[in-house]
């Protein structure tokens, strides 16, 4: 690779070819603070429309400021990155993305984890000069189930609009007007909810600002918890445990399930379950089709449609009822975990603990934005009484402890209880991408070949590439797995199967990058994705130290299909534990 | 607000169907097809960008970014006679803003607006190039030039019937 | 003998086309159609005096003709040889009628390279183009050069892009040559914005083939198959001589496959801007004719690397187009003879505001100022004093009573705090508010931002603001030196050329009239007698003869007084409308 050398503040640093200033400036330990870029490296994703101006520097020979994110190297290059040139413009800069900016920050759901504020901070600045004359750019607030717009509060970083259309290829959001009223929006900038909107909350996951943010339930599960008249029960999501520490400030990758469990218990929940015992139920049923739609196949079944697609991502889901419904047959019908743990728990267990549904409260704790749309979807109710409650967002979860004053950090580790709380290593690693075919293909091939699986890691399952292929011998039956996370990346595996390109089995589909490890509803990751990683890479040892890694073997899960279910893909199963999907293309109609 | 229902004629849909197809359905054209489905339908109300969507495979959101960025695009139905009032620089120092004003009072409209009986519209237009007569002021495409805030209510008089 | 009509925008708005019926009828009806042609030709330049119509070989210019003048016109000039002195042209100044286009001032500085077919040639018949030149440049071209000689040829020229930045246009294609490519393009930049700029159109109504046949000439140099002319909506007259123009080039041979049998192709389309100032800047522009929001992105790359498509892409103005085939005709010697040291040939000038001769002019490099508005542009009108001259629209500077003497060329401009854009030049005159001319300008620019970069998006507004609040008497001394600081922040940091140029117009006011801005902040009040709200109107009592016509005509009932005696007007009720003003037959009501 060609190198090139050039002097950032007197120093002389060699950089490859195609570097910007600013990644050279780093590999000096210079930091030039960068406010609309965004980067996540090892997942191909970069924001750079260069037009917060604040990372502008000096170069040599040039009439004009250079913004240092989106300016590459050239060799001989002189660069001043703190002038007062530059400290002067950056200030200015920074008090006119400010006068167009509300100054609510008391009440801001961003305050603290704000990327603009922290600029303000960093820049220090104190005031701004003419407010009082300045008028502002405000918009008409919108409240979607799952995600809140407020776009006073945009600065036109762009990174939502990149992430909606280049990485999730949804589509929803654009660029919206001119000049001072531009912002980002959905068509005829009405509200989300009208959209195309998957609720997969990439969008809300890199917002610098408080523009767009989640909607807070934390205070229905409040007001649950105070009312003596109900029991709370609450399921706590995989990628949950492997982020929830860092709003406390432990290391990116720390696993604090006990802590979490500890944590739940104390804010009053009466049963503090685990989504991944759902996860186990979701293998045996999904896991049960496959096998299935495989074994008709191959017996030359012409009905029976593959590959057959995951379902557990609401995401996902809401992406193929958009923009594939001619293929809604074609994912697999079970319920997502979620949905699943909330199906049993107002049933199964409510039965056993003598409460009525309407008295049995189910929150979530999910990394996840779309789960609150999904757990509001008509169809996950019965007589108007939701499957599960409400969703909470890992961050959600974060600020609802913090507020009840517990110092997660010194809590002692505190088990699930049963028996919604017992799980396999097969339902953790449902966390992130590849998790969920890794754990089917643990059960579906001892299901089949009828002999015990001696490998149970599938490190080709594994990885953060977008779209990922691999084999798996099932002795001697070769089964083709697609993996995708990314809608972008599901739209291209997608595309293959409506033309009937597709050469796999089963595919599985994660609408976030990195799937729920990345989830919207996650601790931000300011654009590292070492944080992602670092995750992943939890999961997995989480997984690792499970005695029991298939879903099969969960002696809840045995008991529960002896005790109620009978067995996979029985009729009550089937009632409970499956679903179908809608088509949600918009339709013009014609006036007759 | 609620959802845009979307209701067009089935020969409305025919028509921007024909558009986008001249245009080989070809997303690099969105321009084009919106200034002649614009020329057609006199406006381009959301129903009509939501046919453009299907047709060229271009997000909706995306043809109202780009409906929005420029100004010659509306989504309000202009009246039956638009009145455009150059507002470059050789009529802004000629005395343009006052004419504005003018129609403005006489019309009881502000700039975008259209009169409650469809009738008459008012926009502002940046320079036509007709520097030599500015004051400009178009009513459809008619040209009045050297216009004097007197001269506003005989014009609007001459479109009354 | 030749009638020659004026079919510009300008004369066609005031019926040029009756008056073209009318002669041709007049003449039919005395049988001289088949000896007098009759001919609609491209704009003459003298626009307030249109409509215009010239008598050849006399060379006889008749001003302000009518539809109804037709017949006299022939009966008297065609067939008595008596010129129609009522139409003859007066000069302002001597009073004497002028009666021979070489004669007239306007006329006498001027050298027509760019303009030389406009007013000569009917735009719509591709013989007269060819009968005058068209086309020979390009098969020298064609014939007798390679790509890198005709290149040589315009870079010793000297030419320089007309359009804004005034960069050497042969470097320009010699890099678009450079970057090879299977395929590329070349651009016609005709999105003429600058308020009050209107050459490019005059030129693509008067003679669109100069733009054609350049535009191949720099297609063969650059080794483009593919011409684009992206031109604004707003010229449906420029659109339908261009489609027309196309259409006879492709008929003679001229464009499309194998030129002249040379085996060159070339073909031109026409994209059409959709209102946005900001599509002059080329990246921009590209956008805009992808389909997409016209938004800038930062170079490098330049479109020479990567424009259209991503392929290279050349993009010059019409003007400069224009000025191809003189070049390659007669030679870069020819051409870099004419102007000043670092700019060459001649430019084109739009004059407008509160000049004498409105209308188009081209005159060499280097003129003055003061030849240009005293001598061609037959002074300012009603005998006011000159004030400023606004060059370079909402990107440019204004030019003082200092500059008069200042050769006007690219350098010389900028260094004198302007620039020369497009060749808009605004007269000003002893009326007009600086300060309400900066506020005019930015409110343009704060229209045509593209909203994509803070500064220009956001700091642009404020600076209206302050200018606003400036004019309104309400600020201050510091409100001066922010101005200042704003204006330079967002010259240094802003995206594109829009942003980096906006706050000319207020710092060279600022440079130029500080005086001017003083009095609004200090003493509030408005030397020019525009600011609105820094008015008192005031009756002189010694002058006021109480004929109670004030009184009557105040719509808000602010005057007061016995009839015979001198009235008052309450400043506190007082709504500055100028009513009793006007109503005064004794000059008794004055502004202070």
């Amino acid at each position: 690779m060609e190198t090139i050398k050039l002097t950032i503040d007197n120093k002389i640093v060699e950089v490859q070819k195609g570097t910007t200033i600013n990644k050279a400036a780093k590999q000096l330990g210079i930091d030039i603070p960068v406010l609309c870029y965004m980067e996540l490296h090892d997942l191909n994703i970069e924001n750079k429309p260069a037009g917060c101006r604040i990372c502008v520097v000096e170069v040599q020979g040039r009439r004009n400021l250079a913004p240092s994110c989106a300016t590459k190297c050239e060799e001989g290059m002189v660069v001043k990155t703190h002038t007062t040139r530059v400290l002067n413009a950056r200030r200015t800069v920074m008090e006119f993305i400010l006068s167009d900016h509300p100054k609510d920050c008391l009440i801001c759901p961003k305050s603290g984890t704000c990327e603009l504020q922290a600029m303000a901070h960093r820049l220090g600045i104190r005031e701004i000069p003419g407010q009082e004359i300045a008028a502002m750019s405000t918009y008409r607030k919108d409240t979607s189930p799952s995600i809140i717009r407020d776009l006073d509060k945009c600065i036109l970083c762009r990174r939502c609009e990149m992430m909606c259309n280049d990485v999730q290829t949804v589509g929803a959001l654009s660029a919206v007007n001119r000049g001072f009223m531009a912002t980002v929006a959905p068509a005829f900038e009405q509200n989300l909810e009208y959209s195309t909107c998957t609720y997969c909350g990439q969008c809300v996951a890199v917002c610098p600002t408080g523009a767009l943010t989640e909607v807070d339930h934390t205070p229905d599960v409040l007001r649950a918890l105070v009312d003596p008249t109900k029991t709370v029960i609450v399921q706590t999501a995989p990628a949950v445990r492997a982020a929830l520490g860092e709003e406390f400030g432990m290391v990116p990758g720390t696993l604090v399930t006990g802590k979490m469990v500890s944590a739940l218990r104390t804010l009053g929940f009466d049963y503090v379950f685990d989504t991944d015992f759902a996860a186990d139920l979701t293998i045996m049923e999904e896991g049960t089709e496959l096998l299935d739609r495989l074994n008709r196949h191959l017996n030359g079944d012409k009905t029976a449609r593959l590959p057959i697609l995951t379902s557990c991502c609401p995401g996902w889901v809401n992406f193929f009822e958009h923009y594939f419904p001619d293929l809604k047959d074609v994912p697999s019908t079970a319920k997502s975990p979620q949905q699943m743990f909330g199906a049993i728990a107002k049933t199964y267990f409510a039965d056993k603990i003598k409460v009525d549904r309407k008295n049995l409260v189910v929150v979530s704790i999910m990394p996840c934005l779309a789960k609150k749309y999904e757990c509001q979807r008509e169809e996950f109710s019965t007589d108007n009484n939701r499957d599960v409650d409400f969703s909470i967002s890992t961050r959600e979860l974060a600020s609802f402890i913090k507020h009840a004053n517990i110092d997660l950090n010194t809590l002692e580790d505190e088990e699930f209880d049963t028996p919604m709380g017992e799980s396999t290593g097969a339902g953790v690693i449902f966390g992130t991408t590849g998790g969920v075919i890794e754990a089917a293909v643990r059960t579906a091939y001892e299901l089949q070949t009828g002999k015990k699986l001696e490998r149970v890691d599938f490190t080709e399952l594994r990885g953060l590439e977008g779209v990922r292929e691999a084999t798996i011998d099932f002795n001697g039956l070769p089964v083709r797995i697609g993996i995708a996370h990314g809608l972008g990346n599901a739209r291209k595996l997608l595309d293959d199967v409506r033309s009937g390109k597709s050469q796999f089995h089963a595919i599985e589909v994660m609408a976030c990058p990195g799937g729920c490890i990345g989830g919207g509803g996650q601790p931000l990751h300011h654009g590292n994705s070492d944080i992602i990683k670092a995750r992943v890479a939890a999961i997995y040892a989480e997984d690792k130290k499970k005695p029991l890694r298939k879903s099969h073997e969960n002696p809840f899960i045995i008991k529960l299909y002896e005790e109620f279910l009978g067995k996979p893909n029985s009729e009550i199963a089937h009632h409970l534990l499956h679903t179908h999907y809608f088509d949600k293309k918009k339709k013009v109609i014609v006036k007759q | 607000m609620s959802t845009i229902k979307i209701e067009l004629r089935q020969e409305d849909v025919a028509k921007i169907k024909e558009i986008c197809a001249s245009f080989n359905n070809e997303p690099q054209e969105l321009i084009n097809v919106l200034h002649t489905c614009q020329q057609h339908f006199g406006y381009l109300p959301a129903e009509v960008q939501e046919v453009v969507s299907d047709e060229l495979v271009v997000p909706v959101a995306k043809i109202y970014g780009v409906v929005t960025f420029y100004s010659f695009f509306t989504m309000t139905p202009k009246g039956k006679h638009p009145v455009s009032i150059c507002m470059g620089t050789a009529c802004y120092v000629r005395g343009a803003e006052k004419v504005l004003d003018e129609f403005k009072k006489e019309l009881g409209l502000q700039v975008g607006e259209t009169t409650k009986d469809g009738k008459f519209s008012l926009s502002s237009l940046r320079c036509v190039g007709a520097c030599g007569l500015a004051p400009v002021v178009l009513v459809g495409d008619k040209t009045y030039g050297r216009v004097a805030p007197d001269d506003v209510k005989n014009i609007l008089k001459e479109y009354e019937k | 003998m030749q009638l020659l009509v004026c079919g510009g925008t300008g004369c066609n708005d005031l019926q040029s086309e009756a008056i073209l019926d009318n002669l041709r009828l007049e003449l039919e009806a005395n049988a001289l159609e088949n000896d007098i042609q009759v001919i609609k030709t491209g704009c003459f330049g003298l626009c307030k005096l249109g409509p215009i119509v010239k008598v050849m070989p006399d060379e006889i210019i008749y001003t302000k003709v009518n539809p109804d003048d037709a017949r006299e016109i022939v009966t008297e000039h065609i067939m008595k040889g008596r010129k129609v002195e009522r139409l003859l042209f007066t000069d302002p100044i001597t009073k004497k009628t002028i009666s021979k286009a070489g004669e007239m001032n306007v006329y006498k500085k001027q050298l027509r390279i760019v303009l030389r077919n406009c007013g000569v040639i009917d735009p719509e018949n591709i013989e007269e183009a060819i009968a005058h030149d068209a086309y020979k440049a390009l098969g020298k071209v064609l014939t007798e050069m390679s790509p890198e000689g005709a290149i040589k040829i315009i870079k010793d020229s000297g030419l320089r892009g007309r359009g804004g930045g005034g960069f050497s246009t042969g470097l320009k294609w010699e890099i678009a040559f450079k970057n090879k490519s299977d395929e590329k393009y070349v651009v016609c930049n005709a999105d003429e914005g600058d308020p009050g700029a209107f050459m490019d159109r005059s030129v693509l109504e008067g003679d669109p083939h100069s733009v054609l046949e350049a535009m191949a000439i720099c297609g063969y140099c650059i080794e483009a198959g593919k011409g684009l002319i992206y031109i604004r909506a707003e010229y449906p007259l420029a659109v339908a001589r261009l489609k027309t123009a196309i259409k006879q080039a492709r008929e003679y041979g001229l464009l499309g496959n194998n030129i002249m049998g040379t085996g060159f192709n070339f073909d031109i389309e026409i994209r059409y801007g959709a209102g946005a100032f900001v599509c002059g800047e080329e990246t921009a522009l590209i956008h805009s004719m992808e389909g997409l929001r016209g938004e800038p992105t930062v170079k490098p790359p330049f479109p020479a690397e990567s424009g259209y498509r991503g392929k290279p892409t050349n993009v010059n103005n019409v003007e400069t187009f224009a000025c191809i085939s003189p070049i390659i005709l007669k030679g870069a010697e020819w051409f870099s003879s004419i102007g000043t040291q670092k700019s060459k040939g001649t430019k084109v000038f739009a004059l407008a505001g509160k000049i004498n001769n409105v209308g188009l002019i081209e005159v060499p490099m280097g003129t003055t100022l003061r030849e240009v508005i005293f001598e061609i542009g037959g002074g300012i009108q009603y005998g006011k004093k000159f004030k400023a001259a606004q060059t370079g629209g909402p990107s440019g500077g204004c030019l003082t009573e200092k500059h008069l003497d200042l050769p006007l060329d690219f350098d010389n401009l900028i260094a004198a705090g302007s620039m020369m854009g497009s060749g808009g030049l605004i007269v000003m005159d002893e009326d007009d508010c600086m300060v309400s001319v900066a506020k005019y300008f930015l409110d343009f620019t704060v229209e045509e931002s593209c909203g994509k970069c803070a500064p220009c998006r956001i700091g642009n507004k404020r600076l209206h603001e302050l200018l606003e609040h400036i004019t309104k008497g309400k600020g201050t001394m510091a409100d001066l030196d922010r101005l200042r600081n704003m204006s330079l922040v967002i010259k240094d940091t802003s995206l594109c050329g829009l942003g980096q140029s906006s706050p000319n117009p207020v710092l060279s006011t600022l440079d130029n009239f500080h005086d001017e801005y003083v009095a609004h902040v200090t003493t509030k009040k408005c030397p020019a007698g525009k600011c609105r709200d820094l008015m008192e109107y005031f009756i002189i009592s010694a002058n006021c003869v109480g004929c109670t016509a004030c009184a009557r005509v105040c719509p808000v009932n602010a005057i007061t007084g016995e009839r015979k005696e001198p009235h008052l007007i309450n400043p506190s009720i007082c709504i500055k409308c100028g009513a009793c003003m006007e109503k005064c037959k004794f000059d008794a009501i004055i502004i202070q």
